[in-house]
């Protein structure tokens, strides 16, 4: 799977109150909750990203609230996958869990800067700066995360899971 | 094995788990809000699941927008509603006899030693005082183990705290989680298992264990525990307590040899009240180095402190004195049930001659959802448990996060102090 976009950056510890505030969290529509996606954190984002582009952010990107809304907010954004030198826990699983790929890479989330073009091989493993020519290496999803990836999400492998029980 | 690892290789059915490895747990509970429920909900059904695996082992709390602040949560908590009494779920709570999920779980004795817990909220760790593994999850794990009955997990590694001294008298479990959480950072016990132990652990009442436990996801673990002792046992078989389930506890406790990842010695002589800046748990400090921070709000309560020994400590304090003019102090028990019993005792007075406003229990301000939320240049301080940017309301607020009696003391001096100032 390709992704190519623009990276928007930002920093460590972005909460999942910056990615979807409370004050939207009676909302449960994809669109509804995209069209606040990151607004504390960064006005311009909404205006900015375009289908495909890319998160880069530091470490544990997505802690704090269990709420799910936050990976779909920034997955209906038009957001391809999100770069972070580390994912908090939840948040991680919440991603995968709704078909939003995450790529877990130090070098590349200090390399890469707002802006850059960035194109992500998830199968390899290597997420190519253009603007830099550059290239950095991750260990591609392995076990269970892989299924999740490969199936789009936790729905379908439980549609399977319930057709064989 | 730690008692983390005990716990899943006993529900996972093995002799032995190893942190790193993945294994499918079957469930005693899965729980879901009014936040995280209602997308779970939808995703059960594009599952095609139709029946959950066990109506008995499901728990709904609508709690977060409660009472319903709009129509758009009062919808979200009818959705609950209508698919417990659909599904033959009995444990549905949104008012009179609920609370706060994660002081009402434990209080109606559905979290039991030994179990294995995933809830569609993060604070969900907090159970993990009860000596249960319990954990956070999003809405569409929980969707799937309402389907399934399981939930897969790779086995935490486990950082263990041991905690000594004798503290001065205001520093609580609140103190003690967030000094610790200072020490690691909001990403210290990422991915991990936090154990606490310890002399001073073992001396603790249940309510501040609860307090210690809820607060692990703030250093990022997926989980908090303290091995069940006396205390726990004394707590769960309380009449009110152990009314609705049954009484099996599985009471596992960590080797003398089990492995950690690290291992954290504190002594609490040197442990003063803490105060975390905004907008990181983690930017804790000693209370007096808090400097003069005038505040506007105070909010004693949430999943964090809200129960009755909390609620007793802010009225010691708040007896006989006046919250300062400017400052609204909200007091919220965490349970409909703590509510009845701080109004029997005459905390509730108390706190309403004292200026405070009292609220029934929900999640409300510490999200930022309702009933306390701050407008732009405003600052709380707040027994909750996250003071990120824009939490409780405005992205140009500030929350500073203590115990009750700090928040208590600060909202009569209408800034942040202790309450030896008073």
């Amino acid at each position: 799977m390709l992704i190519h976009g623009t990276a928007h950056k930002y920093g460590d510890h972005i909460d999942t109150d910056v990615i979807i505030p409370a004050r939207y969290l009676t909302l449960t529509e994809p669109d509804e909750l995209a069209a606040h996606c990151l607004e504390d954190l960064d006005e311009e984002f909404l205006r900015k990203v375009q289908p495909g582009d890319v998160i880069v952010a530091g470490k544990n990107f997505g802690c704090g609230s269990s709420r799910e809304h936050a990976p779909i907010a920034i997955k209906a954004a038009g957001v391809g996958a999100v770069i972070a030198a580390s994912f908090a826990r939840i948040f991680y699983r919440n991603a995968l869990n709704i078909g939003l790929p995450l790529v877990e890479s130090a070098e590349a989330s200090a390399a890469i800067d707002d802006s850059d073009e960035v194109e992500i091989d998830l199968e390899a493993g290597v997420v190519r700066n253009v603007t830099k020519a550059e290239e950095y290496c991750f260990a591609p999803l392995t076990g269970v995360a892989a299924q999740l990836l490969a199936a789009g999400g936790l729905r379908e492998i439980v549609r399977q899971k319930m057709a064989v029980d | 094995m730690t008692i983390s690892e005990k716990i899943l290789a006993s529900a996972a059915g093995r002799d032995q788990v190893k942190p790193g490895e993945f294994i499918t747990c079957p469930l005693n509970l899965v729980l879901a809000n009014d936040i995280t429920g209602p997308i779970a909900l939808e995703e059960f059904s594009k599952m095609g699941a139709e029946k959950v695996f066990d109506p008995g082992k499901i728990v709904l709390v609508a709690d977060h927008a409660t009472p319903n602040k709009d129509i758009k949560a009062a919808t979200n908590t009818k959705l609950l509603r209508d698919f417990a009494h659909q599904q033959g779920i009995e444990q549905f709570y949104e008012g009179p006899g609920g609370g706060i999920e994660h002081i009402i779980l434990p209080e109606k004795g559905l979290v039991r030693p030994g179990q294995v817990v995933i809830g569609a909220d993060s604070h969900t760790c907090t159970y993990g005082a009860l000596g249960a593994f319990a954990t956070g999850v999003g809405s569409t794990d929980a969707a799937a183990a309402m389907a399934l009955g399981e939930c897969w997990f790779r086995v935490p590694e486990s950082l263990k705290f041991v905690f000594t001294g004798k503290p001065n008298k205001w520093v609580s479990g609140k103190d003690l989680i967030l000094y610790t959480i200072g020490q690691i950072g909001v990403d210290g016990a990422r991915y991990m298992a936090m154990e606490f132990a310890g002399p001073l652990i073992e001396n603790l009442p249940m309510a501040e264990r609860f307090t210690i436990c809820n607060m692990a996801i703030e250093a990022g673990a997926k989980s908090g525990i303290i091995a069940p002792d006396r205390t726990t046992l004394e707590w769960v078989s309380q009449e009110w307590v152990s009314q609705r389930t049954d009484k099996n506890a599985k009471v596992f406790s960590s080797d003398a040899n089990a492995e950690y990842a690290r291992v954290y010695e504190f002594n609490a002589d040197d442990i003063e009240p803490q105060v975390a800046f905004p907008h990181l748990p983690e930017n804790t400090r000693g209370i007096s180095e808090v400097g003069d921070i005038v505040i506007d709000q105070a909010v004693i309560g949430a999943c964090t402190n809200g129960w009755l020994e909390d609620l007793r400590v802010a009225a010691e304090i708040l007896r006989g004195r006046q919250v300062a003019e400017g400052v609204r102090c909200i007091v919220i028990p965490g349970s409909h049930q703590i509510h009845l019993q701080a109004t029997k005792e005459g905390l509730v007075e108390t706190f309403l001659e004292a200026g405070c406003l009292v609220s029934t229990p929900t999640c409300g301000p510490c999200l930022g959802m309702h009933m306390g939320v701050l407008a732009a240049g405003e600052r709380a301080i707040a027994t909750t448990n996250r003071n990120f940017v824009g939490r409780m309301g405005h992205p140009d607020s500030e929350i500073y996060l203590a115990s009750p009696a700090i928040a208590a003391a600060s909202a009569i001096m209408g800034k942040i102090c202790s309450p030896e100032e008073l």
